[in-house]
């Protein structure tokens, strides 16, 4: 008997051991980058980081402002294509869909959220840059749109599958048409759920470099024709990052501290959203 | 006495299912009717073709015909959303639209198509209100939530915001099951109210509650339509042995 409880408390410490080291294995590489980066990257977020376009080589100074206004741009213009495309898809699947052809939507999203970025940017490059001549901002976008539909229809789709059958039900009674019903009850009900799909897939995208390699290409300059290359700050830190200037090795510090703080950000966002609609 | 809706020789097959088995039957106009039998028999489901909720469900199948004043529902090129706004439904659990308004629930019929006359709307959610007895209740909170209401009160505020689009006819799926016994009385009163103006069929569990509310019951039985009549003979003097042994509680 007295064997048996003692072997058992063995049993439960070793487990308890085992799911912390586990937690700490989680947690300590998250820990580990957000210091480091914070150490290399905060002397140099400055005024001058968020207000100045990168300096020429030699000069010392400059920031990214140009990148973040490019990376605005492109994640509001991939919003505009991808939030529509994945909300209208969701409520096809979660409120008309056959069967059929929903399980073959479904398998099809699943499996593009899947696909490597790099080879969403190539599908970009060649649908867009190529017969549009050269590298664009427009390029950059659809190359992130294609990344933030699947997100948003999924989430979107599960979110309204949860809204209860009876609201459905009560709207149709009263003779409201499907389509509206489905906007304004269905989609209006899950509308929290929904943010949190949308919060997260710009975080995603926010921070997406490789499809961005050969579409948007990068600016040192400002650009605003959105058929011109275009500067983002993925891209920007990319760059520097591997340049050999002690200099712009600071900035891309700078800047993988802001873009990861703007993530953080969102995802907290996201989060907040999702608790609301739960309580 | 004319006939608002009339089954004929009614089908629904979900799946495989044979759940409503060739019912035919005459609904009076601006009288109570009711359906009774036990769980399974059928019953929700000749309600809901009544109004073609069974549209959204891929597996339904519906065969015979449901005639509507003269013309049947069921017919080729007719929009389900126009039987939809003359035959109303309420439902068993109350279900306000929980992000609306007290008010916004009244007058949700209009403003979710899309056209609401501010000056009307107010007009139609004050008469609506007080058809239910429920104006007194809740004419100084319209702007409030209608999740704040009692389940009672939000059953009634369901009705008001069915008979504001004007139906001509109310379905009602147990109306009273999820409430308890005060508020069951307030429903029963209001129905009898309601048939004056409109045709009311309810299915119900409550055999007594039949008994109070209906002109007329229809005993369903396994999908199929055992016995019809007036209220008064069905419980008195039923033709069938199944429905005597229903109604007194030898089994279902």
């Amino acid at each position: 008997m007295m064997r048996s409880v003692a072997l058992r408390k063995t049993k439960n410490l070793l487990m308890t051991a085992l799911m912390v080291a586990a937690t700490l294995t989680v947690l300590v590489p998250l820990a580990l980058i957000f210091v480091h980066i914070v150490k290399m990257g905060l002397s140099s977020v400055n005024l001058d980081f968020f207000t100045q376009i990168p300096k020429p080589t030699g000069e010392t100074g400059g920031g990214m402002a140009n990148g973040m206004a490019g990376s605005a741009v492109m994640i509001a213009m991939a919003s505009a294509i991808g939030i529509p495309i994945g909300i209208f898809g969701a409520i096809y699947l979660a409120e008309y869909g056959g069967s059929r052809i929903s399980t073959v939507i479904r398998f099809a999203a699943d499996v593009l959220s899947g696909i490597p970025s790099i080879i969403t940017g190539m599908v970009a490059y060649s649908l867009l840059v190529v017969p549009m001549k050269g590298f664009s901002a427009l390029a950059g976008s659809v190359a992130l749109a294609l990344i933030m539909i699947p997100i948003v229809l999924r989430t979107t789709e599960e979110q309204l599958k949860m809204v209860p059958g009876t609201l459905r039900e009560a709207s149709l009674a009263l003779g409201v048409p499907l389509w509206r019903t489905s906007l304004k009850v269905t989609l209006r009900s899950a509308l929290t759920g929904v943010m949190t799909g949308i919060l997260l897939s710009i975080a995603r995208v926010a921070g997406e470099t490789a499809p961005l390699l050969f579409t948007a290409l990068g600016n040192q300059f400002w650009s605003s024709k959105l058929t011109e290359p275009m500067a983002a700050m993925p891209l920007q830190i990319f760059n520097f990052a591997i340049s050999p200037y002690e200099d712009w090795h600071r900035l891309a510090w700078a800047g993988a501290l802001v873009l990861v703080t703007v993530m953080f950000t969102l995802s907290l966002a996201a989060r907040y959203f999702g608790r609301t609609r739960e309580r | 006495m004319t006939t608002k809706v009339k089954l004929e020789n009614l089908n629904v097959h979900f799946g495989n299912t044979h759940a409503v088995k060739d019912v035919s039957i005459d609904f009076p106009e601006n009288s109570v009717t009711a359906i009774i039998g036990p769980s399974g028999c059928g019953k929700s489901t000749v309600l809901r073709s009544i109004n073609r909720m069974h549209d959204l469900a891929p597996s339904a199948r519906v065969t015979g015909k449901i005639i509507l004043d003269d013309a049947d529902i069921y017919d080729k090129g007719v929009d389900p959303v126009s039987i939809r706004r003359r035959v109303g439904m309420v439902f068993q659990k109350p279900n306000p639209f929980p992000a609306m308004s007290i008010y916004d629930n009244v007058i949700a019929g209009y403003k979710l198509n899309g056209k609401v006359n501010r000056s009307e709307a107010d007009g139609i959610v004050e008469s609506s209100l007080k058809r239910v007895a429920l104006w007194d209740e809740v004419k100084d909170r319209l702007k409030t939530s209608a999740m704040e209401l009692s389940g009672g009160q939000q059953q009634r505020l369901c009705i008001a915001r069915t008979i504001a689009v004007k139906p001509e006819v109310i379905l009602m799926d147990e109306p009273a099951s999820a409430l308890d016994p005060l508020s069951t009385l307030k429903i029963e009163e209001l129905i009898e109210e309601l048939k004056e103006k409109y045709t009311i069929i309810i299915v119900t569990h409550n055999m007594q509650q039949a008994a109070r509310v209906s002109d007329f019951t229809a005993f369903f039985y396994l999908g199929e339509l055992v016995e019809c009549g007036e209220t008064r003979k069905i419980f008195t003097t039923p033709d069938k042995k199944q429905t005597e042994d229903y109604i007194t509680g030898r089994f279902g």
